[in-house]
């Protein structure tokens, strides 16, 4: 409520702002600093603080991190790998790291290949109806995985899949199509029509067209569905904690929580480098990708 | 070779074989672009929504068939003061943090869309919560939360002094509720502050021009151009975060599961609980069922926003 209160104040400033650039009198430096650096550098320091925690406690030897009263618990006195060490050869950790990725590639390849084919069928075929499918698919990225799991659990066992990678490899697809789909659908708007007219003048077929100017053209939009399937399917859990039981097909995030958390003792500098391991690649990935991202994740709000 | 057989023109090209005739009939090529993406979709998400509805009217468990009930399922529902409890706190949840999602989301897309350097990197780091497995960062906050060693309760209690005690934030009902919350709020800025960001980023500068030669003030200029130009894009933001807010469950299920005595089950966590380590597949099923009323309603919110949108493409400035 307080935030609603102070809201006014930064507006006015990045109004002012954005319809006149040039320094005003009252736009002052100091000014600007209040409304706008200080502000900006509170979110900032709280948005990271998780992470900057999670990396500190994860290279901390357990005799600093319990002990706040002789090391400043902001830093590291003494450095250590012991809880990675531990992570990496005491448990399953690679395994459930190898399991992830597995599961994470094949079901955004699955995805991809076919919410292409169907954004290109809605947005460019063009039938009778095409415009009911898309919204249907959209009605499909709406329904969340949390009212989904009883009913697929039961089919996955009925399916013989059940404690294996492949149940998550077919079902993280129902929520990966919507989403994919429909941002393809406004990439393909973006690129104009009359290229597929000429090749089809030139005499090309229907899946030449798609191969060869419509795919070509579309690679950013791709790299961007790409991107998102891997990250949404990196962080799927409540479908991987229903569906495995056996430790070690488990995922990375099911497997922190129910394998790493054992008796009264929480071990936080294994919980917290197993965390940071699972995160990074995702971060990483990201990092790389992140302009798609960010105008991909923009644009298809926008749509 | 069409040298040859020049007289008469024919295309050049030799006649296509059967599969490729197949492909250029158009109903197979649309049947055949849809089918995998459709049939995925019917398997796997339609056919399992309704096979929930119908396992909600059964005393199915684990490992038994179970058969026809009616609403058995639900007059119990009705009747446990855990089901009540959840969606209590479920409604609560969504609310609470809805509001500050987007109070502090729209504030941050303001400071962001002032000029500035280092812009896009910024932009990038902010996204960074959103990024990262929902678990793991709900693990990092178990542990800022932790009774003994909470970083914010050493900074209350050690640095600055303002308390004598911990926080015991997982412990009791209310605090452990609120705690929740703000992990939820945490996790949820980023979204919400770059779709606006995007949002405002489309407000044409020529109207802020023409409404300050107007003399209007600041709190004019955001009340009357960027608000309603925002509406759009705000409806739809918050239809997805309240849908995804509604039925949330690892948070919950990292941080607490449910606990301190089940005050911080959401109808998801509650729903798991019974059904799947209980083995309830029925009763877990018609909680997430009860779930639906509640979906419905925030995509009628969805929709009116969007029919909102036309009517506003149509007087704005595009």
């Amino acid at each position: 409520m307080t935030d609603a209160a102070t809201l006014p104040q930064p507006v006015a400033a990045s109004n002012a702002a954005t319809a006149q650039p040039e320094t005003m009198a009252w736009d002052s430096k100091a000014r600007r600093m209040v409304t706008l650096y200080l502000p900006l550098a509170c979110f900032v320091i709280i948005l990271l603080f998780p992470f900057y925690w999670m990396t500190i406690t994860a290279f901390k030897p357990n005799a600093e991190l319990f002990d706040y009263k002789t090391h400043n618990p902001f830093w590291i006195s003494s450095p250590t790998l012991d809880h990675i060490y531990h992570l990496l050869f005491n448990t399953a950790y690679p395994r459930w790291l190898i399991t992830t990725m597995t599961v994470a590639i094949c079901s955004t390849f699955i995805s991809l290949i076919a919410s292409t084919l169907a954004a290109y069928a809605i947005q460019r075929l063009r039938f009778k109806g095409s415009q009911y499918v898309g919204l249907a698919i959209y009605l499909a990225y709406l329904v969340p995985p949390s009212i989904q799991f009883i009913p697929l659990a039961t089919m996955v066992y009925q399916l013989g899949l059940f404690d294996s990678p492949m149940a998550l490899i077919l079902t993280y697809p129902t929520f990966l199509i919507p989403f994919c789909t429909w941002l393809l659908i406004g990439y393909f708007k973006s690129i104009p029509y009359e290229l597929e007219e000429c090749a089809l003048i030139d005499g090309a077929t229907r899946l030449q067209i798609l191969r060869q100017i419509t795919l070509p053209l579309a690679v950013p939009g791709l790299i961007s569905a790409g991107i998102f399937s891997f990250t949404l399917s990196w962080n799927e859990f409540i479908y991987a904690l229903a569906f495995i039981q056996s430790s070690e097909s488990k995922t990375v995030p099911v497997a922190i929580l129910t394998e790493l958390v054992s008796g009264d003792v929480y071990q936080w500098g294994a919980l917290m480098a197993g965390s940071l391991l699972g995160s990074l690649p995702v971060a990483i990935f990201y990092s790389f990708f992140v302009d798609y991202y960010v105008s991909s994740l923009t644009g298809a709000v926008k749509e | 070779m069409s040298v040859t057989t020049a007289p008469a023109w024919r295309p050049a090209r030799q006649e296509p074989g059967w599969l490729v005739r197949l492909f250029e009939y158009k109903p197979f090529l649309v049947f055949a672009c849809l089918l995998p993406a459709v049939g995925l979709l019917m398997v796997f998400l339609t056919y399992p929504l309704g096979l929930g509805i119908f396992l909600a009217f059964t005393d199915t468990t684990i490992g038994r068939r179970g058969i026809w009930v009616g609403l058995e399922n639900f007059q119990y529902l009705l009747e446990d003061p855990l089901w009540w409890n959840a969606v209590f706190y479920s409604v609560f949840y969504t609310a609470v943090a809805t509001v500050g999602k987007f109070a502090l989301g729209l504030w941050l897309a303001l400071l962001l869309n002032n000029h500035m350097p280092f812009k896009s990197l910024l932009r990038a780091i902010i996204l960074l919560p959103w990024i990262v497995p929902t678990v793991l960062s709900a693990i990092a906050f178990w542990w800022i939360y932790d009774p003994q060693f909470s970083i914010i309760s050493f900074l209350l209690v050690d640095v600055l002094g303002w308390r004598t005690t911990n926080i015991d934030f997982l412990g009791s009902a209310w605090p452990a509720r609120f705690s929740l919350i703000a992990a939820n709020i945490w996790r949820g800025i980023p979204f919400v502050a770059i779709s606006l960001l995007a949002g405002l980023q489309t407000i044409s500068p020529s109207l802020y021009e023409a409404a300050l030669l107007d003399g209007s003030s600041a709190w004019q200029r955001f009340r009357y151009i960027t608000f309603p130009m925002l509406l759009p894009i705000l409806a739809i933001v918050m239809t997805f975060s309240i849908i995804f807010t509604f039925t949330d469950f690892q948070l919950v299920y990292a941080i607490t599961r449910g606990g301190p005595v089940n005050s911080t089950h959401l109808l998801a966590t509650l729903a798991f609980q019974r059904g799947i380590p209980g083995g309830q597949l029925g009763e877990g099923a018609a909680i997430a069922v009860s779930m639906i009323p509640f979906l419905v309603f925030a995509t009628l919110f969805s929709y009116f926003g969007l029919a909102r949108r036309k009517w506003q493409q149509g007087e704005g400035n595009d």
